[in-house]
């Protein structure tokens, strides 16, 4: 059974009298513990599609299901409940609070979950001891590298124990050395069941994964799936 | 809620010169409102104080015609009151229970090489009764004093300090123009009107006194003024009928033609003074009120600004679950703890300020209950609705332009 299943998705930008098809009916479904990685030129449409997978956005025309539920009619409060159940997400820039801890950081998704402080001071410490940051829990932002923030955005998308993480380019503000340590992360969460999408332009990147689906002005180009894959 | 708490205090405390400045306006509004009113309602408790202390039953009985049109008309010439008209009203007036006829004058009291200018009053001993004066030392002097003439003198504990300091004044004699006279009693203090009229600089004799020895008047009976009592507050009306009436009929006025005299009501008088510093204290009140406006003000635009500055963070919470709710109460919370700190910090300095006006410039003030729950009520209010505007306008926020947000 699928995770995600899209069909025809269209997003229209309008600007001035401009019409941009940023999507232009794209398909495809994502079954439960699968690996994908999204790939394209910049402008091909792959962050508009990563909103809507993300439901921070919704599509003009089209169908998206996630975990069996229809999300185009669904109020903005439904949305955002959404993403905090069944999503983590992972951004480029790592988007965390600057004045909070990585501790504190990581337990944000469990205030709006409504679980008590005590379960979430344990379930944030837990999945910051998963991506290797047991030392840094009092630490701000700014007192870590890249690297180690970005750890922190992957504890934050864990602690919730949605099924699925979205990454919008995880490692484009990382060295080639740090990115390897994420991509590694993100393989052994995805062995431990986490359906992960990963938006990336950097075919090494795109090894990581089992899946590459290519996008190009709005449409799906092609569909890959790596039979080798380690 | 909870952690809603604890998100608003911590994002308050990460700033904290802007939450300083920002409260700064609500601490004034509200010190202001507190301490306004505080002035108010200590004048105006002041003015209340006196009436009962004055008495709220007595009239005062002028000659000359009423003031009209806030022009006090001339006395005709044989526009006098007398000693005959005071016995008609002790005889005739059943509302009255005191009538005491009074002429006065400063006048300088000696004693030894000190002396003391003061009013001097001649009067009948029915004068402390209606003026609720209490004996301090000695005795008032008696009717029959009174009538025959006896040389002798009450003073007021003013004029007993400032004469005599620490010596005991009974039995001492002071000069008043040149009659010596013997000194029975001291009236207990009374203290200053709420005009800053210190009560006990005056002095009394008897009437007979006064009119032979001391004031030598042109016409032998007249008085300058009457002052009565009524039996009660609610008998000054009937009181002001029945003087009216008999003063009237003793002149053979007819109806239509004005009175050469006027009765004046002492609580009309006090209660009109009262009211105003009413309406001035609602005045005090209404101006610093302002202050608080222009202090929520100050709030609506930091949040403003805040919301702005913030906007990254709205968009990440979004993102990862927070509803609009969540947003919007996060930015009141934020408010609110504000104007709520702020409204606490201006509580307790309007008090102070209070103390501190009393204790330097001696105004009297009374912090009321009721002004504390007022300022406090009105610096919440003003957060929540100085706050809900940049709140809401965070919670209406796009999460994907608000992540875009540099
Ligand atoms: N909010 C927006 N308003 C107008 N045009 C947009 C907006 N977001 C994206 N676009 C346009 O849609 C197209 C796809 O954008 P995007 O999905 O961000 O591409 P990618 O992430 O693949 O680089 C681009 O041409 C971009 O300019
Ligand atoms: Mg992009």
């Amino acid at each position: 059974m699928s995770l995600i299943d899209v069909r025809d998705i269209v997003k229209i930008y309008h600007t001035g009298d401009v019409e941009l098809r940023a999507l232009d009916g794209v398909s495809f479904s994502v079954g439960q513990g699968e690996f994908v990685s999204i790939m394209g030129h910049s402008g091909s449409g792959k962050s508009t599609m990563m909103n809507i997978l993300g439901c921070l956005d919704v599509p003009d025309e089209g169908e998206y299901e996630l975990d069996g539920e229809r999300t185009g009619r669904l109020s903005k409060d439904a949305l955002a409940k959404i993403r905090n159940a069944k999503i983590g997400f992972v951004f480029q820039g790592f988007n965390l609070l600057p004045r909070a801890t990585a501790l504190e950081n990581v337990e944000l998704p469990l205030i709006y979950a409504g679980v008590p402080g005590k379960k979430r001071k344990e379930r944030g410490k837990t999945a910051l001891e998963r991506v290797g940051l047991a030392d840094r829990m009092g630490h701000r932002p700014s007192q870590m590298s890249g690297g180690q923030q970005q750890r922190v955005a992957i504890a934050r998308a864990l602690v919730g124990e949605t099924p699925l993480i979205l990454a919008d380019e995880p490692t484009g503000n990382l060295d080639t050395k740090t990115s390897a340590e994420i991509m590694d992360l993100f393989v052994a969460l995805n062995r431990e069941g986490k359906t992960i999408i990963l938006v990336t332009h950097e075919p090494d990147i795109a090894e990581y994964s089992a899946r590459t689906i290519r996008f190009q002005d709005g449409r799906i180009l092609a569909d890959e799936r790596r039979e080798n894959h380690a | 809620m909870l952690e809603t708490l604890r998100t608003a205090i911590r994002s308050l405390l990460s700033n904290k010169i802007r939450s300083a400045l920002t409260m700064l306006g609500i601490i004034i509004g509200v010190a202001a409102v507190i301490t306004m009113v505080a002035i108010g309602a200590g004048a105006s408790r002041n003015i209340q104080q006196f009436i009962s202390g004055v008495g709220s039953n007595i009239l005062i009985i002028m000659p000359g015609a009423a003031s009209v049109g806030g022009v006090r008309q001339q006395a005709g010439s044989g526009a006098t009151l007398t000693t005959e008209d005071a016995s008609a009203l002790e005889r005739e007036a059943y509302a009255l229970k005191g009538v005491a006829p009074e002429i006065y004058s400063r006048t300088q009291l000696v004693y030894g090489n000190m002396n003391w200018s003061t009013l001097v009053t001649g009067s009948t001993s029915a004068i402390f009764d209606i003026r609720e004066w209490k004996i301090a030392d000695g005795r008032f002097y008696i009717d029959d004093e009174a009538r025959g003439g006896a040389k002798i003198v009450v003073l007021g504990a003013t004029v007993a300090k400032n004469l005599f300091g620490t010596e005991d004044p009974i039995g001492k004699i002071v000069r008043i123009r040149n009659v010596p006279m013997e000194v029975v009693g001291v009236l207990a203090a009374k203290g200053q009107t709420p005009w800053g009229q210190d009560q006990d600089d005056t002095a009394f004799v008897p009437f007979a006194t006064a009119q032979r020895s001391l004031f030598r008047r042109g016409i032998a009976n007249s008085v300058q003024r009457i002052t009565v009592a009524a039996v009660n507050g609610d008998s000054v009306p009937e009181a002001e009928r029945e003087i009216n009436a008999i003063l009237r009929q003793r002149r053979r006025l007819n109806e239509g033609e004005a009175s050469d005299f006027d009765v004046r009501n002492m609580a009309e008088m006090l209660d009109a003074a009262a009211q105003s510093t009413k309406v001035m204290s609602l005045l005090l009140g209404a101006v610093a009120s302002v202050s608080l406006l222009v202090g929520g003000i100050g709030i609506m635009n930091i949040m403003l600004v805040s919301v702005t500055e913030r906007t990254r963070e709205i968009g990440i919470r979004m993102a990862i679950g927070a509803r609009t709710s969540d947003i919007r109460t996060q930015f009141l919370m934020e408010a609110l703890l504000l104007s709520i700190a702020g409204g606490i910090i201006g509580i307790v300095l309007g008090m102070s300020a209070s103390r501190l006006i009393t204790g330097f410039l001696g105004w009297p003030t009374v912090v009321s209950t009721g002004s504390i729950v007022l300022a406090f009520g009105f610096s919440v209010f003003v957060g929540i609705f100085f706050g809900f505007y940049p709140a809401w306008k965070a919670s209406l926020l796009n999460p994907i332009e608000a992540l875009r947000y540099e």
